[in-house]
């Protein structure tokens, strides 16, 4: 009888709905994520200017759509428009500090993305763009309409990061990516062109960056600062995940999604956002090399 | 030297210094390497042996000397162009990409540009051949491997470039004697493929009996040069500098 009425009073349709939510936004989070962490991993750079570049692909994406109308179009202009301004940015500003004090990459990066956020300000002027959805179907989820848009989003988000994992599995530029990553010296004595790898997993980390930027846009509007929650929030997911680990921060970056998603139904988005604040503290405390990565034997 | 009198040895470092931050470790080294030759440098823990072959690999950079190969100055260039010029390098700690299938250690020195598919097959038929549990476990981690396995697996690697040379640093150290004796095999069927090796050890007997020539280093410079099988016969050179 008791338990009859537990299961009643357990908002099963909020569940479904927020689980959605979660997913969708854990995928996004993801995208912008492995990016993150690619680069962390391969370069042992903190990419203060990640979410810069997520802002930028946005910002491409709108000028993108005003002049040609195609949604698709502006998706893969911005995604190599931001890859090719990161291997810029790579070669200008982190190639010639690698093998120095980490402070100074993450100066360099954090002056690149005041530089960033500054001239889309002055480019673009304070008021939010809006990116227009591909399509505007709905479907019903309980007493929802719910976008479809949102779910393509989720779609198109694991298919990138699919495609993305298959190179690194299989493709030989991926396997000097993983050699990299793993020994810079042993790969570049294997005749791998490391700087080369280096300035190709930015460009890669930033692209898919400024994908996440367009495909997120029609939702949060686009504007100079949207980067700062989205790369406060990845950099939680690359800790949570394990630094530099890819598999880590996928799961790291659902899981979190769909935490504050739930926490939501109780209390205000905004607060909910705490979850992800304690869920890294508690990383930190008890596991610091993050919680999906196999414990060191 | 096999090399002929009028063409340049296949390596050649004259007066190498070089140094880690403000130590002098190498004062001058000065050796030469023919093609197809397995030259053997020994020496005690900490004499340079190891920077010798980093600063030959371009993985540390002189601030005197010369390296060259084949007559082609190399000194400091970046080392993923050295391996790429024919120079392989076995490290010390055998530096396995410990993430990567065996097979994909291997596709880091396979997948150059003009190499068809033939020939890496070929390649990859050889070292299976001579290392068949290479084959056997081609598609488990690296780290998943023996310690005697992993160094198959590393010299495997560095033969993969196709070198003109392996840089061999201590390759048997640490290894049971039945892996040890794998390690001498094929280090003679990389003598009769004609692939020189420069063959850092502390393995006295083994570096004598695989090596045509050696070189016995002190405090950072070559105090000692001779034919392996001269000194065979005169250990008190061996006594004098390695304490044996």
């Amino acid at each position: 009888m008791e338990l009859t009425a537990i299961l009643y009073a357990i908002p099963w349709d909020l569940i479904v709905i927020q689980t959605v939510n979660g997913i969708v936004t854990g995928m996004i989070l993801a995208l912008i994520a492995s990016g993150l962490t690619l680069i962390f991993g391969i370069m042992d750079v903190v990419n203060f200017a990640h979410g810069e570049l997520f802002m930028l692909g946005a910002y491409i994406g709108v000028v993108v759509l005003a002049t040609t109308g195609n949604f698709w179009l502006a998706l893969l202009i911005a995604t190599l428009v931001v890859a090719l301004l990161g291997a810029a940015i790579q070669i200008a500003t982190l190639r010639p500090l690698l093998g120095r004090d980490p402070l100074t990459t993450i100066l360099a990066t954090f002056g690149v993305s005041l530089i960033l956020q500054n001239y889309a300000l002055w480019q673009f002027g304070p008021v939010a763009r809006k990116i227009h959805e591909p399509f505007s179907g709905h479907f019903t989820l309980f007493h929802l309409e719910y976008p479809w848009y949102r779910l393509v989003i989720a779609g198109l988000s694991a298919a990138i990061i699919g495609g993305f994992w298959m190179f690194l599995k299989y493709g030989k530029y991926g396997i000097w990516i993983r050699a990299t990553t793993q020994d810079r010296v042993m790969a570049q004595a294997m005749g791998i062109p490391v700087p080369l790898v280096h300035t190709a997993a930015f460009a890669i980390g930033a692209g898919m960056a400024a994908a996440s930027g367009v495909l997120f846009g029609p939702l949060v509007g686009v504007n100079h600062t949207m980067g700062l929650d989205w790369v406060l929030k990845a950099f939680i997911v690359v800790v949570v995940g394990g630094m530099g680990n890819l598999g880590g921060s996928i799961a790291a970056a659902i899981f979190i999604s769909l935490l504050e998603a739930y926490a939501s139904i109780w209390v205000s988005p905004a607060q909910a956002v705490i979850v992800s604040f304690i869920v890294l503290i508690l990383t930190l405390l008890f596991r610091p090399t993050g919680l999906f990565v196999p414990t060191p034997k | 030297m096999n090399a002929s009198a009028d063409s340049p040895p296949l390596i050649a470092v004259e007066d190498l210094h070089t140094y880690y931050g403000k130590s002098h470790i190498l004062h001058g080294v000065t050796l030469h390497v023919g093609p197809g030759e397995v030259v053997g440098l020994l020496g005690r823990n900490g004499v340079g042996k190891s920077t010798t072959l980093k600063t030959i690999m371009g993985l540390v950079r002189p601030t005197e000397g010369s390296v060259r190969l084949a007559g082609q100055p190399i000194t400091g260039l970046a080392s993923h162009k050295v391996a790429r010029l024919g120079i392989g390098y076995v490290p010390e700690d055998r530096r396995i990409f410990r993430l990567l299938t065996v097979m994909e250690n291997l596709r880091t020195g396979l997948d150059r540009e003009g190499v068809t598919d033939a020939r890496k097959q070929e390649l990859l038929d050889k070292v299976f051949t001579y290392f068949p549990v290479l084959a056997e476990r081609r598609n488990q981690a690296g780290g998943t491997l023996s310690g005697g396995e992993q160094q198959m697996l590393a010299i495997a690697r560095a033969m993969m470039l196709e070198p003109k040379i392996i840089l061999l640093d201590e390759p048997t150290e640490g290894l049971m004697p039945r892996m040890v004796s794998q390690i001498r095999t094929i280090v003679d069927v990389l003598h009769r493929d004609n692939v020189a090796i420069l063959l850092v050890e502390q393995n006295v007997p083994l570096t004598l009996e695989a090596s045509d020539r050696v070189y016995i280093m002190e405090k950072g410079a070559v105090r000692h040069h001779a034919a392996a099988r001269d000194l065979k016969v005169n250990d008190a050179v061996i006594h004098q500098y390695l304490g044996v």
